[in-house]
């Protein structure tokens, strides 16, 4: 085992899948020289120079679809997108290109494109470089979602993504690069579409994604001292989410508490509690309680009064404890 | 020279008899002819290999006939039906054959340019000499993807040949409401890549995509080419032009890109009458036969709606 910081163990990844595979290259702005406006890319340039580390004009469009072409030609493209608000510029390349493309064209495709993005607060970088853009994606048909809360997961994830013969829109998170956590020196990977329990409980279940999983564990713990057990789950792939597990555990709690840093409303926490209360609604004891972000652009100056954080999720897990159906 | 015309008259033909069936009722959704525009497909794809790339707009039924799409697939797919290329799932804006290098047309006006601009990319980082080239109208060069593409591809030295075919209407605007200048080719020094224009001649068309061709396969980047030709029957099947005056209309039919043709080759003696009423009348039998197949493949069943969504 080594400790590593959460922007290398998305290095390794890259470095690693790019070892592997000649077919996959880096794409996006900055990227290469640079080695990205994060450091995500740091030293591929020099390891595997412009072929396969390739800076692009400022064009998130252009080079996204590009990617798409590319990869319907064979190859893996792992797209960068600077911030992931700047997604918006390439709406059409993921929505109506990357996502229906295989769909579309009678399965004579196969789209293995991965295109990673930082999201979230933490910066105090304003309305238009901290926004949580996940439900977006996750409500079309053709493409994965994944979020990674740990440098642990976001290795694993990040290689199983870049294997993956979908698309897969990879959401990182800003505040995380510089978490440190401990992996293994040989290679693994972390299947999508399966859910990660990252603490067992008995009273209450918390589903959380990216950093509202870290959360949730410090009120988890906090929690324990007042002999409140809560298990934390953390989805990873959010599309399509793992359901076995989260029913599962809600089998076991009867209560639930879903959490993301993305605005409440139409977040997909309403898609989780949607589904519980569809499917298995005899097993929940209390409401479901959901924990997000106002309905309100990010805010400047009030950044930590916006972001729900450890003792919001404390507060719901108490409702839900509390309130009986 | 005779396979020219003969695929001309293919596309002319197919496209006549689609709007037929379009109007019987046959075919749902959109349609879009490209009738007056059939010298650009076959003067472009005559210069392109099954593994050279192509991608076209929603008006591009042209170009996947003179590229080597399998008629009977092609019009099961607008007939919706399960054997067609697209699994009866896309339709006339969405024919594809990934074997014979034909990307797929785009629904989105734009939406392609950058797709195919992938493919050019994918050429080079193979090292292969393969070619890809995207075809769009004057409309489609005001989109910002047109900007981001030719852009990119001069910067990394892409093999793609960008053609303009500037029909000058974009959807249902004459072109001095959407640009302000008359040539679309005037743009490619704005991103260091030769700009040529056309006119709608088969032979011209050739010669100037001969030339792209070449240059790109050598490792000499893009090209942008602007076919100045006219649209014939408005936007979609159905339009009926009420924005253009009937004379407009009337003189953009008199230019034929096919007609002319015709006439150069029964001048140069390359065809007689007689040979001209052979072709058409093998058209006519490859087309009733790729229609009949149409008609009768089964539509897909609904258990099949999720089928290879994901791999």
């Amino acid at each position: 085992m080594k400790d590593i910081r959460y922007i290398s163990a998305i290095k390794e990844a890259l470095e690693e899948e790019m070892e592997r595979d000649e077919k996959v290259f880096l794409i996006g702005e900055d990227v290469g020289r640079a080695g990205g406006s994060f450091g995500a890319s740091r030293g591929l340039f020099e390891k595997f120079g412009p072929k396969r580390v390739v800076d692009t004009p400022i064009s998130e469009a252009g080079f996204t679809s590009l990617a798409a072409g590319a990869a319907s030609c064979g190859l893996r493209p792992v797209v960068e997108i600077m911030f992931m608000d700047f997604i918006t510029c390439a709406m059409d390349s993921i929505v109506n290109q990357i996502a229906k493309m295989r769909y579309m064209f009678g399965n004579q495709y196969t789209m293995p494109v991965v295109v990673r993005m930082p999201e979230g607060a933490g910066l105090n970088a304003g309305p238009q470089h901290s926004q949580c853009l996940e439900a977006w994606f996750a409500h079309v048909p053709g493409l994965k979602v994944v979020m990674a809360a740990t440098p642990y997961d976001v290795k694993g994830l990040l290689k199983s993504s870049i294997r993956d013969d979908n698309p897969v829109i990879f959401i990182e998170n800003k505040t995380l690069y510089a978490m440190k956590g401990r992996i293994p020196e040989e290679e693994y990977l972390i299947p999508l579409g399966k859910a990660d329990v990252k603490r067992e409980g008995r009273d209450v279940t918390v589903v959380g994604v990216s950093r509202m999983v870290n959360e949730s564990l410090r009120a988890a713990e906090a929690l324990e001292g007042e002999g409140i057990s809560v298990e934390v789950i953390d989805l990873m792939t959010i599309q399509p989410w793992d359901k076995e597990t989260v029913f599962h555990s809600v089998g076991k709690t009867h209560r639930l508490v879903v959490v993301h840093e993305a605005v409440k409303q139409f977040g997909i926490g309403a898609e989780i509690s949607a589904a519980v209360t569809e499917e298995i609604f005899d097993e929940l004891d209390a409401p479901i309680i959901r924990v997000g972000a106002p309905f309100a652009p990010i805010h400047y100056s009030l950044e930590k009064a916006y972001v729900p954080n450890a003792e919001d999720v404390t507060r719901a897990i108490k409702t839900a404890i509390e309130q009986n159906l | 020279m005779v396979v020219f015309y003969r695929q001309m008259m293919m596309i002319r033909r197919t496209e006549e008899k689609l709007m037929d069936v379009f109007s019987a009722g046959e075919i749902p959704g959109f349609l879009h002819v490209s009738i007056g525009q059939e010298a650009a497909p076959v003067g472009i794809c005559a210069h392109l290999r099954d593994d050279d790339y192509i991608g076209t707009t929603h008006r591009g039924h042209g170009y996947a006939i003179a590229k080597g799409i399998d008629l009977k697939r092609a019009m099961a797919e607008l007939f919706g039906r399960k054997q067609g290329y697209c699994m009866g799932r896309s339709g006339s804006m969405h024919l594809a054959d990934l074997g014979k290098g034909i990307m797929g047309a785009n629904g989105i006006v734009g939406g392609g340019i950058p797709v195919v601009t992938g493919a050019g990319f994918a050429a080079k980082y193979n090292g292969t000499d393969q070619v890809a080239v995207a075809t769009f109208g004057d409309g489609t060069a005001n989109q910002g993807t047109f900007h981001e593409s030719l852009n990119i591809a001069a910067v990394m030295n892409l093999p793609v040949i960008y053609l303009c075919e500037n029909n000058g209407w974009a959807e249902f605007s004459p072109r001095p409401t959407h640009a302000k200048i008359e040539n679309i080719a005037d743009r490619a020094a704005a991103y260091g890549m030769p700009g040529t224009i056309v006119a709608n001649d088969v032979l011209e068309i050739y010669e100037a995509v001969g030339t792209a061709v070449a240059r790109a396969r050598m490792g000499g980047g893009p090209t942008l080419i602007e076919i100045k030709c006219d649209r014939w029957y408005g936007h979609y099947v159905g339009d009926a032009q009420k924005y253009r005056g009937k004379d407009k209309i009337e003189a953009a039919m008199a230019k034929d890109c096919i007609r002319d043709f015709e006439c150069l080759l029964l001048k140069e003696k390359v065809l007689r009458k007689h040979d001209l009423d052979k072709i058409e009348a093998e058209i006519k039998s490859v087309l009733e036969e790729a229609v009949d197949f149409a008609r009768k493949c089964p539509f897909p069943d609904p258990s099949e709606m999720m089928e290879g969504l994901y791999v």
